[in-house]
């Protein structure tokens, strides 16, 4: 059944364009949907981080001084939003996902690579569609939460375009999950057993198990939303007897998994990365793909301890604590794993490892205020407040995005053929991790001293501290500068990677770098031992 | 060995030691104003120094990893193959595990002491109809609890003010005036879209919203001028909905009372 699929998809293929204009064709090959993924995911992530840099200049003083206060609402909302929906769920998701899992599984592409093009197709035009909604009649301004009724009352273009856009992102990772499933599942290589699949096949299935399981709640949630909106329903409007609390369990339904959505593939790509450079086995494998699905199964019951202060009853702020806190312990096996994988390696210094490794310091730190925050005394407090912004930063930017950045260095040989600049790499680590943590870290102490998040202006008291955070985004904003320069450089003028500068033995990395259409010349080779570093080769 | 294992116990000590320290010497916390916020930081204090000891714990073994095992210039191959090590394993699932299972239990004691596993006993007799369903935020008991000497207060909120009705003295105000080291139970309800009611000194925090009275009792231990804050996404002016909570001397507070109080009902 693969072979009459593969051939069908070369005959395809063969009449696409070639050269860079494939990227901007309905291209079937997974190859360059992945690479699609990622540049479009890039550049909403600059968008979303030229809005992240206004937050910041707008709070560098206490008064709503930069901008509209209703424009800086909106600012916010579409910042999250794209930031979640545009860049991260879809490169560390779509674009890594695709690029590697027919690679891992031993296939020529997906399974089914027509969706797999319509997933990608939908992405453009609903970001897009939600930047746009900002000339019509301002962008949604309720937070990317949406919580009605305030999503109910403002200005309704801009929320309803905001629904139609979150709509479509979660059709397209739907049928993405959907295709994951399928190919991992179906496509594998005869002769490959589950059990020797690299790590990111099964936090890749564990993710799009959540996708496909969750983002429909997501869906059906904002159908009712924008009925209420349209329609004048009253599902959650409380004017006609709605339940403004029945909508935020829906939310979280979804949107507490969408963390596990956002970072289990970060997971999935550290494990392939720290070996590789580290010159040792993944440290216990099968522990790892055991916590993997723990953290699915838990993490589709925890969504109400986004919800502590909005009035539950007793026994459910117990249980969503008590499930919430026990998602550490499946994670920390996974972190105390990969500490152990670099125990006694001969360990690359190079911009990848940098990168995982600031990923596990920052996750760490993330992680322990985040079992903090799952205690309900603890959590009343700083629940709503920059202490939340901080922990969350700290999950999806200090963990999945360092390692978004990680993978971009350890596979822009794969892709390209060509070596990046380790010495501009070093420099755009060095400027991201000190930047970051000057950005997020004081924000700990904004949340306890009485920063509410989400606000344009605050108390002067806290304007020293305001203005340290500011200029931690300011560096981040730099730190792009010499990744772009790297980037383009690199693809001009890099040095010649050959097929496999890192010695790794994944299957990625046993063909020509960049692959052949068809990934492998022959036949794929049957990789039973993906991590077995420092043994005798058969 | 007995030396490699005399220098772990040491770096163990000295990651217990400086996390002890600055848990016990850095405070991150505003004033202690209400009877909840020494029990909070109790909490927080433990829960920072478990945090301290983990997070400074992991980034020496990942910083000391790079050094000790990074690959000298003449050194070619691989590491050890190393594939797992069960007991290992096993160690870090389980002591993982009770931590987690200590602080949960913990800070459920901690959450009994706040008073918010009390189910709400219907002291709010002049608010309450047997129909309708109040959600509680932390309905806490004062130690110095007297029957019938609690103050009751009905808050409204909208976009973007907080207005608190005293129903004794039959006026609103728009500055919460209580007396020191008394309960306070409020009645809050949402007017338009979801607030949220936080006075960051007293360590509460709740949510206030259309269509669904939630309650919230508290008892301030220190007189002074504290901030509520609306800590919930709530319109363009967000940020300035803020009001002030006054807490002060009983004789000031009856003094105060009495001259807005529009009926003779003394406190």
């Amino acid at each position: 059944m693969t072979i009459s699929i593969d051939s069908k998809d070369s005959n395809t293929n063969s009449l696409q364009p070639k050269g860079w204009l494939r990227y901007f064709s309905f291209s079937l090959d997974h190859k360059v949907i992945g690479i699609q993924y990622l540049v479009c995911g890039f550049l909403f992530y600059l968008i979303g981080g030229t809005l992240a840099s206004a937050i910041r200049i707008e709070l560098a003083s206490p008064m709503s001084d930069f901008m509209p206060r209703d424009v800086y609402n909106q600012v916010l909302t579409l910042h999250g939003t794209i930031m979640i929906f545009l860049w991260i769920v879809p490169v560390v998701n779509g674009a890594f996902g695709n690029y590697l899992i027919p690679f891992y599984v031993g296939a020529r592409d997906m399974a089914f690579p027509r969706l797999n093009a319509v997933a990608f197709w939908l992405i453009p035009p609903s970001g897009l569609m939600l930047v746009a909604s900002y000339f019509v009649e301002g962008a949604a301004q309720a937070g990317w939460t949406a919580y009605p009724p305030l999503s109910i009352t403002t200005p309704q273009s801009g929320q309803l375009i905001w629904i139609m856009s979150v709509l479509l992102l979660g059709g397209s990772s739907i049928f993405g999950g959907i295709n994951f499933i399928a190919t991992i599942i179906k496509l594998r290589r005869p002769g490959l057993k589950l059990m020797q699949l690299p790590m990111y096949c099964w936090a890749m299935l564990g993710t799009s198990l959540l996708v496909v399981l969750s983002t429909p709640v997501l869906a059906g949630t904002l159908i009712l939303l924008s009925f209420d909106i349209v329609a004048h329903t009253g599902f959650f409007n409380p004017v006609l007897g709605g339940n403004v609390v029945v909508y935020q369990h829906l939310f979280w339904f979804y949107s507490h998994p969408a963390v596990y959505i956002m970072v289990l593939p970060a997971f999935g790509l550290v494990s392939e990365i720290l070996p590789v450079h580290s010159r040792k086995p993944l440290f216990g494998y099968t522990t790892m793909v055991f916590s993997i699905m723990g953290i699915v199964v838990l993490g589709l019951v925890v969504w109400a301890h986004h919800m502590f202060t909005s009035g539950t009853p007793p026994w459910m702020r117990l249980f969503f604590t008590i499930a919430t806190a026990f998602i550490a312990v499946p994670t920390g096996i996974k972190f105390f794993n990969w500490v152990a994988t670099l125990w006694g390696g001969k360990i690359s210094i190079n911009s990848a490892m940098l990168f995982s490794c600031g990923f596990i310091i920052n996750f760490v730190f993330g992680g322990i205020t985040g079992v903090a925050l799952a205690q309900v005394p603890f959590d009343i407090h700083v629940h709503d407040t920059y202490f939340v912004v901080a922990h969350f930063h700290y999950i999806v930017y200090g963990g999945t995005v360092f390692i978004i950045f990680s993978s971009i260095y350890h596979w822009f040989p794969k892709v390209t053929g060509k070596l990046m600049s380790e010495k501009l790499g070093i420099l755009h680590f060095a400027i991201t991790f000190i930047g970051f943590n000057l950005c997020f870290a004081p924000q700990h102490w904004l949340g306890l001293n009485g920063m509410p998040r989400r606000v344009a202006e605050y108390d002067p008291q806290f304007q020293f501290v305001n203005q340290i955070s500011s200029i931690g985004a300011l560096l981040m904003a730099i730190s792009t500068i010499p990744f772009l320069i790297n980037i383009f450089l690199s693809i001009k003028n890099g040095n010649d990677s050959g097929d496999n500068p890192w010695n790794a033995l994944t299957p990625e990395w046993l063909t020509s770098s960049p692959p052949p259409v068809e990934n492998w010349v022959g036949e794929a080779p049957l990789v039973e031992e993906p991590y077995g570093y420092g043994k005798p080769k058969s | 060995m007995l030396n490699k294992s005399f220098y772990l116990i040491l770096i163990i000590s000295a990651v217990f030691g400086i996390s002890f320290w600055i848990g016990f010497n850095v405070n991150l916390l505003p004033v202690e104003a209400s009877i909840n916020a020494p029990i909070y930081d109790e909490l927080f204090k433990i829960l920072f120094i478990i945090g301290l000891i983990i997070f400074i714990g992991m980034t020496i073994a990942v910083i000391y990893s790079l050094f000790k095992f990074r690959k000298r210039k003449d050194q070619y191959g691989d590491g050890i193959a190393l594939e797992g090590n069960l007991s290992l394993e096993i160690v870090w699932t389980i002591i993982p595990s009770i931590i987690v299972l200590i602080i949960g239990l913990y800070s459920y004691n901690i959450y009994d002491r706040m008073g918010g596993m009390k189910e709400l006993n219907h002291s709010h007799e002049m608010m309450t109809s047997n129909t309708e369903k109040i959600w509680a935020g932390i309905s806490q008991a004062s130690n110095n609890e007297v029957a019938n000497n609690n103050l009751s207060v009905e808050v409204s909120a909208m976009q973007f003010a907080f207005l608190f009705n005293y129903p004794k003295g039959e006026f609103i105000s728009g500055e919460l005036h209580v007396p020191v080291d008394h309960k306070v139970s409020m009645k809050m309800e949402s007017k338009d879209v979801i607030h949220a009611f936080w006075v960051p000194e007293f360590r509460i925090k709740q949510d206030i919203i259309p269509g669904q009275p939630t309650i919230l009792n508290f008892t301030p231990t220190k007189v002074g001028k504290y901030p509520i804050i609306c800590a919930e996404l709530c319109g363009p002016y967000h940020g300035g909905m803020r009001a002030l909570i006054i807490v002060e001397e009983e004789s000031d507070y009856k003094d105060w009372f009495n001259k807005n109080t529009k009926t003779e009902v003394s406190l």
